[in-house]
């Protein structure tokens, strides 16, 4: 099998191909957000982030924008920055361009948003046409790399998309892709059988530390995770405890081994399954997806949610199928129970990662045709100042 | 074994599991069929178990795990006989409290 796609000159595959107009602090939005409107070809990375934060949260959004910009679908990047603010754009240009893509870069307080606005659509016009010249050409299925999500869980979550979205997971590492998996908050009750999982002892012990530290964090702002986890709503639906619910929730990493554990912002190398630290929320774990240079999100539902991402593709996986119809414009896939069936979920697997690949090849998904999905977020570890 | 997707009243994730899943409303006093690994195993309800919740294919001694995807989910809060509705009134947590009593019954 294979799929059309676009090379790059760092070796990766982009199954899009878009210049990325990032706004590089909170207050430069705007303009990042009026030229991608305007430009077709582009598409925005808006976010809250690069100001009026302490340090070490000051040099994750900087990581993150860098990783973000070398995201496979990104041929060329626009950055729209204000002026004074935290985020390191010396770092950024040199960290992208290294990578090969164009980099070109506006500043608001140079002469303000109007004249900004003017050189960035000339810019972005520039590098949508360069970009536009790239040829698809066919690529193995060893290069997906894919990331995986759950979200508006619900009871079908655990017995059908989520082990759908496992299946479709374990295909991708058996034809020698990537597959990345986080949402650290669900791990908790369930990280004895990700560490069974893990390459070597090393490995393991970095998955039982996000996790810990995770609980850290939400100690020392005062709150306990398991407090409020599982929600109301999960123990209406039938959900016991938070060991219940994490165990439905990393089925959707399939069973196939852990190979390292990464950190929020940084690029994932190598093939096979791997973890990114990250909280569960769709703005920032799909910006962490998209920093970690997933091409496609498989997102598994049981509620639906309309959430997309600006280059990254989402395609929505549902084992409810009062959701699928009540929700048309959001879902795009739709499979049949098959937990605990080990035929069943194998040829719904297969399904998936079909759908995986008509994708990859350019079948736009429902997020993207709608345009939902415009405004991720990056994860902050402090307060804003 | 057939794979008609929700023809079944309840589902069993793992062979190792003693408890299964509703995938229907199921009344109390039903005798419900399940297949396990090919075996059918038939349990009588004692409660009314919703949609997605849970019973129990088996005596549970109070304090054992309940085990669901083959994995310990928390353990039996009291006994709890075959046929019984688990939630968390008679499950409790080993990784904190849920935070709450009751829940749907």
């Amino acid at each position: 099998m294979s799929f059309l796609g676009y090379a790059r000159a760092d070796g990766s595959v982009g199954v899009r191909n878009y210049v990325a107009v990032i706004s590089t602090v909170a207050c430069a939005n705007d303009v990042a957000f009026w030229i991608a409107q305007q430009i077709k070809g582009t598409a925005p990375f808006l976010h809250q982030g690069g100001c009026c934060q302490l340090m070490p949260d000051i040099e994750l959004v900087t990581k993150s924008l860098s990783s973000i910009g070398r995201n496979p679908n990104v041929a060329a990047v626009l950055l729209v920055s204000l002026g004074c603010e935290g985020t390191d754009i010396e770092r950024l240009e040199n960290e992208i361009s290294a990578t090969g893509r164009p980099v070109k870069k506006v500043a608001i307080q140079k002469a303000g948003a109007t004249v900004a606005l003017n050189e960035g659509l000339l810019m972005a016009q520039e590098l949508v046409s360069a970009a536009s010249q790239i040829k698809l050409q066919e690529f193995d299925d060893s290069n997906l790399v894919i990331g995986v999500k759950c979200g508006g869980s619900d009871t079908t979550s655990g017995l059908a998309s989520n082990p759908a979205v496992g299946a479709a997971c374990d295909i991708v590492v058996d034809k020698g892709g990537t597959c990345i998996f986080g949402e650290t908050t669900e791990f908790l009750g369930a990280e004895h059988i990700l560490t069974k999982r893990a390459v070597n002892k090393e490995v393991a012990d970095k998955i039982l530390k996000i996790v810990d530290d995770m609980e850290k964090r939400a100690r020392l702002s005062g709150g306990d995770m398991r407090g409020g986890n599982p929600t109301a709503g999960n123990i209406a639906g039938g959900l016991t405890s938070i060991e219940e619910k994490s165990l439905g929730a990393i089925v959707k990493s399939g069973t196939k081994p852990i190979q390292d554990v990464y950190n929020y912002g940084d690029k994932v190398k190598g093939k096979g399954l791997y973890i990114v630290d990250s909280p569960g929320r769709e703005p920032e774990f799909l910006s962490a997806l998209a920093a970690a240079g997933a091409q496609i999100c498989l997102f598994s539902t049981g509620l639906g949610v309309p959430q997309g991402f600006p280059y990254m593709p989402v395609i929505k996986v549902t084992g409810n199928a009062n959701t699928f119809e009540r929700l048309p414009d959001h879902i795009d896939v739709l499979v049949g129970m098959t937990a605990g069936k080990g035929s069943g979920l194998k040829e719904t697997g297969e399904k998936v990662f079909q759908e995986v690949l008509k994708v990859a090849s350019g079948k736009q998904t429902k997020a993207e045709i709608l345009n939902y999905g415009n405004f991720p977020g990056l994860y902050t570890l402090g307060p804003i100042v | 074994m057939k794979h008609m997707e929700t023809r079944e009243d309840a589902v069993v994730l793992h062979e190792k599991d003693n408890v299964a899943t509703a995938l229907a409303d199921l009344e109390s006093g039903k005798n419900v069929n399940i297949d396990i690994g090919g075996k059918t195993v038939t349990v009588t309800l004692s409660a009314k178990i919703p949609f997605g919740h849970k019973f129990s294919l088996v005596h549970i001694e109070n304090g054992a795990p309940v085990i669901k995807y083959g994995e310990a989910i928390g353990n039996a809060s009291e006994e709890i006989n075959a046929g019984d509705y688990v939630h968390v009134h008679n499950v409790a947590s080993m990784r904190g409290s849920t935070g709450r009593e009751g829940g749907a019954e």
